[in-house]
This record gives structure tokens, C-alpha cells and sequence, in this order.
């Protein structure tokens, strides 16, 4: 159950679209959102979704994961579709039945609306998929640095993005292994009424504010041991720099927009 | 017949990804009732993984488990009642306690089994002397207690379900030599008492050796050896070719044995080598 969960999951790879400038690939993917919120005819939303599915085949990341990455969204997707569906009353009547009523208008909001969210998703799991948490969080602090002008403490934030994705993983093993522990113990998950369930939740709970306090504790004494005294002066192993291949990336993402927009107004 | 017994049990991590990982390879293992098992190998050599196999944690990927005749995952709704009787007892299980206090703690897994009020509390009592927690203690909260003693107390939890199998995943780890030799030794208690089967799980030759009637050795992923520790450890060499090692005092005697002094092969812990001495002492 827990292994399902994919926020921040990192697929290593070796391809172009791993290879990019991380700062490159956050600017491109807001870049791609704009592109899909631009168009309002299905012909800009196909150039949008063309972008996104040919840098998914760059990126060769297999589309079983892909898959993965919009199965827990399919309810959020069912209700969007249904609700724009009966709720939207413009052009023709397609289906008519007591209060239930298809239009033209509604039909292809809802397709819309689901392509869209569908190219959203997909666009944003390419980019975790394909950069590491670590470069992503780089990334953020240096595009936001500019912000440290007007006192936003970007490094601390960044800083606890970095901590919060480190430990999602640690976390859920942890969890993994208090509900193993428990289990061991006849606790009952899986069945019961809702209260019930809430009720066997204590048990895991409990153990994992216990042990979330002490490894924030320690982690807090360690980084003091190694003297970490907040962003002034720090240097990184890792550097980011631009190569050709960022300048390629961002023309063509700067090309798609430009035709997302010229399909729009001509057709 | 044997109480637990796998065929050809094989589990695989992270199907399907980059990750993916063979934790345990084609097992077949026959424990007869009331044995006391040691089961050592290195860090990842799928010790931990086998063992949640046997109470239903985890589902193998190919092969089958039986627990006292009955397979596992015929029935998922079977499950629960087969963790009563293969209790688990993980590492560091102190990380589990949760309630207010002591007692309530303790009473937890045979809650779950739905015993009677007297039955629970004569459990309690029971397996709280057996592994040395004093009655004053049971109205503490489990988290004032000292390492030791939170550890005693999370696997009394275990015990009190009273399973016919306990399995313990390095039960001493982290402890200092008094608790680590306290522990041991109650939980040896624990099985001379009731006659029950044991499972430890441990790095340590010499606690394996000082307690276990029969030993498993599992290395990269496989069954290596389940034999009498006097077979296991006269295969020295292949231990410590795995990164294991036979107890110090076998190697010493070993030694000795090679230099011409007749003093067998057999000797594995001190107490043992203790008497050979005195008696080959006595003799001159």
C-alpha cells in the first residue's frame, strides 16, 4: 500500500531529459503548465500534450510509471469530467432525460478539463522522475535567490524541502515497519467501521510521532556537529551549470509555446 | 511433524523497477517443534525478510509457507490467527510501545485474541517476571523507562500471546553486554519453560552458539546451512569466507587441536571449554 506512493520519486536514468540544467527543467515545466492553460481549442491542448508525451519518450522512462503517476488522480479525474459534464448547458443537446442534460458545450469542457489535468500530471511526475530531490531543491533556492532582497529566507526554506523529501522515504519504511510490528501483534488494519479503523491507528501513530521527535533531534545535533549555521558562505559539491543542450531545450519549449498559440488564433 | 517448513520460498523486492532485488532465494527449511533455532548471516543476506515470511508479513513471490501443517495465504482471512501463533518480535521492538502504560502495553496482543480479563492479566504477570520487569512498573508510562527495560517490555508484548513459535530479530542489539547477556538469558528461560519453539536472529557466533540447540545460516540470499552448531562450525572456513566468523573460543581450541593437543573439535562456548580444561588438566 505504502509502496505506491510516488510523490518525489526519483527514476535514475541517464537520458537527455535527466541530463538537462534542473533550474532548465523547472522553467520548462512551468513553461509547459502555461501552455496548457493558454489554448482554448483542442488543437493548441494537442501541440501542449505532444510536447509533454515526446519528452516523456526522451526521458526513456517506462510508461507503466507514467501509468503509476495518474492512477490515485483517476477519482479527482472521474468527478472533474462528470461534473462539467451535467453541469455545463451551452450548444447542442446531445442526451436528454428528466433533469439529466448533455450538451455539446459540456462534453467537450470535460474532455478538456481531463486532458489537461491528465498533460498536468504527467508533465510535473516527468520532473521528479527525472531529477533527484536534491537538485530539485538546488534548483528552487537558486531561482528564488532573487527574493532574498525583500528578506525571504530562501536557503531555510530550501533547506527544509531538502529535509521534508529526504525523509519521506525514512518515513515510510518507518511506518512500514511500526505496521509490521503492530500486525505481529494482531493489530487489525483492515477491517471494521470507520471509527474502528481510526481507532487502530493509534497504534501506528503514536510510535511514529515518537520516533519522528528523536530523529529530528538528532538530525538537528548532527547538522550542529558538522557546524551548519544557515546558507552564508556555503558552498556545494555539486554545481549547476547550463550546457548547450539547456539553451536547445528551453528554443524549442519557447517554439511550442509560440505554435500552442499561433493554433490557437488561426484554426 | 515440523511446525514450520517452507518449499522453495523465494521473495523479490521492487519488481519491475531499477531496484529490484532478490531477498530471499528458493528456501526449504524444516524446523521440528520446540527447537531453539539461531539464525545468523550477513547484514542482507534476507534473515529478516525469511522470518516475516513465516507469520504472514509479507507474501512470497514464488513458493509456499506452512505453519503447524496449515499454508499461509490459502486464506488471507487465516492470517491473524497465524501471527498468534508465530509471534514476531522485531529489531528494536521498543519502537512500537505505545500506550499509557506498562501493563496496558503488555496487554495489547492478547487483547487481540479476544482472551478473558483474568486471562490477560495472568499472561501479563506471567511473562512480565519471566523477562524481569518488576509489578511497581506497571502503571508507568513505557517511555520513562530505560532502554532495557522498554525493550523487556515490548517483547513480553510478544510472549503474552503465548505463541507456539517466537521468532526475535536481534533481540540484544544496541544493548550493553549486561542487558545483552540478561535478555539472552530470559528468553532461554522462556523456552525451557515452555518447551515452545524459538527463532533468534543474531550477528553474534558467540550468542548463537551459547543458546541455539541448531543453527541456519543463510548467505546472499540462499539457505547456506541448517545443522547442529558442532556441524556448522566445523566448517570454519566457509563461515568466514561469507564474512562470518566461528566463536573465538573455537578458533582457539581449533589451534590447539592442530598443534598436536587432544582436546576435539566440538568446543564452542566457554563453559564448554572450561570443563575440557579442567578435566584435560585434571588428568595430567
Amino acid at each position: 500500500m505504502l509502496k505506491d506512493i510516488t510523490i518525489g520519486q526519483f527514476f535514475p536514468g541517464n537520458s537527455v531529459v535527466h541530463r538537462l540544467d534542473s533550474r532548465v527543467k523547472i522553467i520548462i515545466t512551468i513553461a509547459f503548465i502555461v501552455m496548457l492553460f493558454l489554448p482554448n481549442s483542442f488543437y493548441g491542448l494537442g501541440i501542449g500534450m505532444v510536447f509533454v508525451l515526446g519528452a516523456f519518450l526522451l526521458s526513456r522512462i517506462p510508461f507503466k510509471m507514467m501509468l503509476k503517476s495518474l492512477k490515485p488522480l483517476i477519482p479527482i479525474l472521474l468527478f472533474t469530467g462528470i461534473l462539467n459534464l451535467f453541469f455545463i448547458s451551452t450548444g447542442d443537446v446531445l442526451f436528454e432525460w428528466k433533469l439529466i442534460k448533455i450538451t455539446t458545450g459540456g462534453a467537450t469542457t470535460a474532455a478538456f478539463m481531463i486532458i489537461r489535468i491528465i498533460g498536468l500530471i504527467i508533465g510535473s511526475s516527468l520532473l521528479t522522475y527525472t531529477t533527484s530531490p536534491i537538485a530539485l531543491t538546488d534548483a528552487i533556492e537558486r531561482l528564488l535567490s532573487p527574493l532574498k532582497k525583500i528578506k525571504l529566507p530562501v536557503h531555510e526554506l530550501a533547506m527544509m524541502m531538502t529535509i521534508a523529501l529526504r525523509f519521506i522515504p525514512t518515513l515510510i519504511e518507518e511506518t512500514d515497519k511500526i505496521m509490521s510490528a503492530q500486525k505481529a501483534r494482531g493489530a487489525d488494519l483492515e477491517t471494521g467501521s470507520l471509527i474502528q479503523r481510526a481507532k487502530a491507528l493509534v497504534p501506528i501513530l503514536i510510535p511514529l510521532f515518537v520516533s519522528s521527535f528523536r530523529r529530528a533531534e538528532d538530525l538537528a545535533l548532527a547538522m550542529e556537529c558538522r557546524c551548519y549555521h544557515g546558507g552564508e558562505g556555503r558552498t556545494r559539491l555539486k554545481q549547476l551549470k547550463t550546457a548547450p543542450r539547456d539553451y536547445i531545450a528551453l528554443f524549442v519549449t519557447a517554439g511550442f509555446i509560440a505554435l500552442t498559440v499561433l493554433a490557437d488564433k488561426m484554426l | 511433524m515440523a511446525i514450520i517448513k517452507t518449499e522453495n520460498l523465494t521473495y523479490v523486492y521492487g519488481e519491475g523497477t531499477p531496484f529490484r532485488k532478490v531477498a530471499v532465494d528458493s528456501v526449504n527449511l524444516e524446523i521440528e517443534e520446540g527447537e531453539f533455532v539461531g539464525v545468523i548471516g550477513h547484514t542482507g543476506s534476507g534473515k529478516s525478510t525469511l522470518i516475516q515470511h513465516l507469520n504472514g508479513l509479507l507474501k512470497p513471490t514464488d513458493g509456499k509457507v506452512f505453519i503447524d501443517g496449515e499454508q499461509l495465504w490459502e486464506d488471507k482471512k487465516r492470517l491473524r490467527d497465524i501471527r498468534f501463533k508465530v509471534g514476531l518480535v522485531f529489531q528494536y521492538p521498543e519502537y512500537q510501545l505505545f500506550e499509557e502504560t506498562v501493563y496496558k502495553d503488555i496487554a495489547f496482543g492478547p487483547k487481540n485474541m479476544g482472551l478473558s480479563e483474568d486471562e490477560i492479566d495472568r499472561r501479563i504477570r506471567e511473562t512480565a517476571r519471566m523477562v524481569g520487569i518488576r509489578e511497581e512498573l506497571f502503571d508507568k508510562s513505557p517511555f520513562e523507562l530505560s532502554g532495557g527495560q522498554k525493550r523487556r517490555v515490548a517483547i513480553a508484548g510478544v510472549m503474552a500471546m503465548e505463541p507456539k513459535v517466537l521468532i526475535l530479530d536481534e533481540p540484544a542489539s544496541g544493548l550493553d553486554p549486561k542487558g545483552r547477556d540478561k535478555i539472552l538469558g530470559q528468553i532461554r528461560e522462556y523456552h525451557k519453560e515452555k518447551k515452545n519453539t524459538v527463532l533468534l536472529v543474531s550477528h553474534s557466533m558467540e550468542d548463537v552458539a551459547k543458546h541455539a540447540g541448531r543453527i541456519l545460516v543463510m548467505n546472499k540470499s540462499k539457505l547456506y546451512m541448517y545443522d547442529t552448531p558442532v556441524n556448522v562450525f566445523a566448517k570454519a572456513d566457509e563461515l568466514s569466507n561469507m564474512g562470518l566468523s566461528v566463536p573465538q573460543i573455537t578458533r582457539v581450541f581449533k589451534r590447539l587441536s592442530a598443534m598436536g593437543v587432544n582436546v576435539g573439535e566440538e568446543v564452542y562456548t566457554v563453559y564448554f571449554a572450561k570443563d575440557l580444561t579442567m578435566k584435560l588438566l585434571s588428568n595430567k
